[in-house]
């Protein structure tokens, strides 16, 4: 009876556990690869372990230009999305307008699309645009900060929502001018929601193939340059950028919620 | 409805204070009228209850005077000055908000130092340090809101708005969040500060113990208009209306008719029964009335010993609480209503029971007159008090 | 004074309204530009002439039968493209609700950090996760071993290129987007009903069905969106992890467009677009939360 009591209790905790283990079986392969030495080229299994890999991580040709490329996407990116999604969760939330439906219509809608139209439909602007060989850098960048933007409005819009408007009333009523309440109390208070806004834009910009596939040109960012290693052979060295991107990825969150604990425990 | 209430004993406190002065005050939200020009003067000094349920419209009037809400029609002045368009950080007002809207970002004493920062004081260390003395905080200054309790961050609130010296200090329902005993011990506490500082302060409350307990003046409001304005005394003891009767405290209202006068008395034929109330006490109204009488002016005589004062007759006992300090009884009067008495346990007769037959009687002096037109359930279950 | 009584806020109104547009132009713009004028030149690019190529350019000549010709030719990936979807999120339900109860439930202060087990794995590239899943799948590799052993998998069998392999990889790759929304929604009920349901003579499975699933329903809803319509245009776990047999509507729409045959693969775009927008809206009418939107 006791027993059984136990095993109803905590039989979805195992559950959850066993479907942990499941997304992190292929982290584990990716970690293990990325100290692979192939026994041929054409060959994807773990052979013999070395850490070739992780010294020269820039051997395959163009796998560190691309690498380049997406993280300059990847910042031109979130700078630009953050910027003008900041502003319309402002807007959005802040001001009372004729016309907010169909904006947060606007905002909802590419989230609901799937890629392969917003690829699909910008790449056919650009050809009927005249633009079919202009492809490139900057087209991927304009994709990006459209499907990065209706994120940021979203995630800054969350944090913006969950701040008592009265704080800046109470601001005003404490002399403060509508831009020194700006300043020295809405901005502070949003900061944390604009800036895990911006990590989640870098982190879908980066991370985009499908959208980035379509509309690149000649462009070759990381997940193209993998693509491409896809069908002919793989490097070994993208499991090492796989795993750095993992462990850098990892580092920032426990690094934000360790600042936040500490905050906290002030006390 | 031009009201003014008497000036308080405080306003000697402060010299450089001015009376506030609302003038046909109306705000509408679309259809909604939720202040309907309103006319009110409150003195320079005085302690000032807005009370009311919710909806009353008196937080949109606290909202106005602090420059929040822009007023559709009427104006808002500070002695001389019309201040109706002012921006908030252009009058001399400071609300303390309800659940206090302290800064999270800010320790305590920069919350506390914002108003003064923003005026451009440089040297604000030494008044920050007096106030948080007045509100006995001392201590606290590098710590963040959500560090403190419920009690100190009221305080806090009241401290970051008073360290500016305002001429008028707005509360919306500054004890709200609080628990009942904390409650009672910051009602005490802020009555001592505004004392001492001799601000005048417009205290909004739904709570009719709480702006009772403090405040010199308060003035009942209901739909957008006040109902009523005076002492705490006199609105419970001569309610004007079936609202104030109701909301403040509670009443029994029996259906009557006056019949004639004696002398300075009314003659009042209550349900059969004939009752005398004086004449001061009927506000004006003739005809049909509502007998007003409080459950604790009620006095119970077992049945047979016939009252030397006024009588409602008997009534049968059909319920019976015990609260400690005092019995709450019901009474199934002869003409099916059912009436509330309140009884102190002085312990000079034992409790009454269930099923026990008693003449009911009070005395002329404590019963009230108001207009039989008037609903008698007004303000009715709109105490949300405890 | 009364002038100004009438003028005043109507012009605060003004104001405030010009800010909210100011705000949102920049942004606005941007979509519109890049997200809804896209889409009309998407309809019409698929009703160009189908002879037209890079080379020769494009001529609008209404042609509806690209539709038609799109989807004759292309029935089967498109069936497929909703069909391992559907599969993939209803995996993705199953194995993802348990998950997330347990988050919100039974993880007490260990809640934190099995929410960021839940995104970690997730840092890692799209691409090289999905590469991962074909070596783990792979014929001489563990699982299929076990399968075979198993018998679940015949003895000359495989799992890399089968559709079995590609809904794994959506199943995957979207349960994040699955587990989230659930938690949300999971993590706002106030324990207490889920203990009134028990007192009230419910047993757990009772409880769950009655009171915990129903108030779950927004997550569930959302949930099973996030993981259905980006999984429904997904091409990269078709093409990495099945082969030819297997391919999904996506993989069509972007090996049209890279032969440059336009009409077609717009043609299929605004079908896809289509279908999904009326699959959801009557999948939302009939959980009843259009609020939703």
């Amino acid at each position: 009876m006791r027993l059984g009591r136990w095993v109803s209790d905590h039989a979805v905790l195992a559950v959850a556990l066993a479907v942990l283990a499941y997304t992190f079986l292929p982290i584990v392969i990716v970690v293990l690869m990325s100290f692979n030495q192939p026994a041929s080229r054409a060959a994807y299994t773990f052979d013999a372990f070395t850490l070739n890999n992780w010294k020269n991580p820039c051997g395959p040709e163009g796998l560190c230009s691309s690498l380049v490329t997406s993280i300059q996407i990847g910042v031109l990116a979130t700078v630009g999305a953050t910027l003008l999604g900041t502003l319309m969760a402002f807007a959005l939330v802040r001001q009372r307008f004729r016309g907010r439906s169909l904006a947060n219509v606007l905002i909802f809608l590419p989230m609901a699309s799937p890629e392969v139209v917003m690829g699909a439909s910008l790449l056919a602007l650009f050809v009927a645009g005249g633009l079919g060989g202009l492809l490139g850098f900057w087209t991927i960048l304009i994709a990006h900060i459209m499907f990065c933007l209706s994120f940021v409005v979203v995630t800054v819009r969350a944090r913006l929502q969950g701040m008592d408007s009265r704080l800046e009333q109470a601001a005003m009523d404490l002399y403060a001018t509508e831009s020194q309440a700006f300043w020295k109390v809405t901005f502070p208070i949003v900061f944390p929601g604009i800036l895990s806004a911006a990590l989640l834009a870098f982190a879908l910009s980066f991370d985009d193939f499908i959208i980035t596939n379509f509309n690149s040109g000649q462009t070759v960012t990381f997940p193209m340059y993998v693509w491409g290693a896809a069908q002919r052979d793989i490097p070994m060295q993208i499991n090492v950028v796989g795993t750095a991107m993992f462990v850098v990825a990892v580092a920032i969150v426990f690094l934000s919620e360790m600042l936040r604990r500490r905050r906290e425990r002030v006390r | 409805m031009s009201t003014v209430a008497p000036s308080a004993d405080a306003a000697e406190h402060s010299t450089r204070s001015e009376d506030l002065r609302l003038s046909a005050l109306t705000k509408q939200f679309g259809d909604f009228t939720a202040v309907d020009s309103l006319d009110l003067t409150i003195p320079a000094g005085s302690f000032f209850a807005l009370l009311g349920p919710s909806g009353c419209g008196k937080t949109t009037t606290l909202r106005m005077v602090a420059g929040l809400e822009i007023p559709t029609q009427g104006d808002v002045r500070l002695g001389a000055d019309d201040i109706t368009w002012a921006k908030p950080y252009r009058r001399p007002v400071n609300t303390v908000f309800q659940n206090y809207a302290l800064f999270p970002h800010l320790t305590i004493y920069e919350n506390v130092a914002f108003g003064l920062r923003r005026k451009g004081r440089k040297d604000v260390a030494e008044p920050v340090r007096e106030m948080l003395g007045l509100v006995e905080l001392e201590g606290f200054e590098g710590r963040k809101p959500n560090e403190l309790s419920g009690g100190q961050q009221q305080r806090v609130a009241l401290a970051r708005a008073l360290i500016n010296h305002p001429q008028v200090l707005l509360l919306d329902e500054p004890l709200g969040a609080l628990d009942l005993k904390l409650r009672r011990q910051m009602q005490i506490e802020l009555k001592r500060i505004q004392v001492e500082v001799g601000v005048t302060f417009v205290h909004v409350t739904h709570d009719q113990e709480e702006a009772m307990t403090m405040a010199d003046t308060i003035a009942v409001m209901h739909g957008g208009r006040i109902e009523q304005m005076g002492s705490p005394g006199e609105l419970y003891e001569n309610p004007r209306t079936t609202f104030v009767a109701n909301f403040l405290g509670q009443s029994n209202l029996v259906t009557g008719r006056v019949t004639g006068r004696d002398g300075e008395d009314l003659k009042v034929d209550a349900q059969g029964a004939e009752v005398r109330v004086p004449a001061a006490r009927a506000n004006g109204v003739d005809g049909d009335v509502w007998l007003g009488v409080r459950p604790e002016k009620i006095v119970l005589t077992p049945a047979g010993n016939r009252p030397d004062r006024n009588s409602l007759g008997r009534a049968e006992i059909v319920d019976v609480s015990f609260v400690g300090v005092s019995t709450q009884y019901m009474l199934r009067m002869p003409w099916r209503q059912d009436l509330m008495a309140f009884e102190q346990n002085t312990g000079a007769r034992a409790v009454l029971k269930r099923g026990d037959v008693v003449e009911v009687g009070f005395a002329g002096a404590h019963a009230f007159l108001l207009d039989h037109d008037q609903d008698a359930r007004a303000g009715v279950d709109q105490d949300l008090s405890l | 004074m009364t002038a100004q009584t009438v003028v005043t806020p109507a012009a605060g109104r003004q104001r405030r309204w010009n800010t909210a547009w100011l705000l949102l132009l920049p942004g606005g713009l941007w979509l519109t530009a890049f997200f809804v004028v896209p889409l009309f030149q998407l309809v019409a690019t698929s009703l160009y002439d189908p002879s037209g190529s890079e080379e020769l350019g494009y001529a609008m000549t209404w042609s509806w039968s690209n539709y038609g010709d799109a989807i004759d030719f292309y029935t089967g990936p498109l069936v497929r493209g909703f069909g391992y979807a559907a599969v993939a999120t209803l995996l993705c339900l199953v194995i993802g609700y348990p998950l997330a109860y347990a988050i919100a439930f039974k993880a007490g202060r260990w809640k934190n950090l099995m929410l960021i087990l839940v995104i970690a794995p997730f840092f890692t590239s799209f691409l090289v996760r999905t590469l991962a899943w074909k070596l783990i799948l792979s014929d001489n590799g563990f699982v299929v071993g076990v399968a075979k052993t198993l018998g679940l998998v015949a003895d000359d069998g495989r799992l890399l290129a089968t559709g079995v392999a590609v809904v794994a990889g959506l199943t995957y790759n979207f349960l994040p987007f699955m587990v989230l929304p659930l938690y949300a929604s999971l993590e706002k009920i106030d324990h207490r009903l889920i203990e009134a349901a028990g007192d009230l003579y419910a047993s757990p499975v009772q409880g769950f069905r009655r009171v915990t699933l129903p108030l779950s329903m927004p997550g569930v809803i959302a949930g099973t969106l996030l993981t259905f319509i980006p999984s429904t245009g997904d091409f990269i776990n078709a093409q990495l992890l099945g082969d030819t047999t297997t391919t999904m509507i996506g993989n069509v729409i972007q090996s049209r467009f890279e032969v440059g045959d336009y009409p077609a693969a717009a043609a299929l775009s605004v079908t896809l677009m289509v279908l999904i927008v009326i699959l959801v809206s009557v999948y939302i009418r009939r959980a009843g939360t259009e609020e939703l939107l």
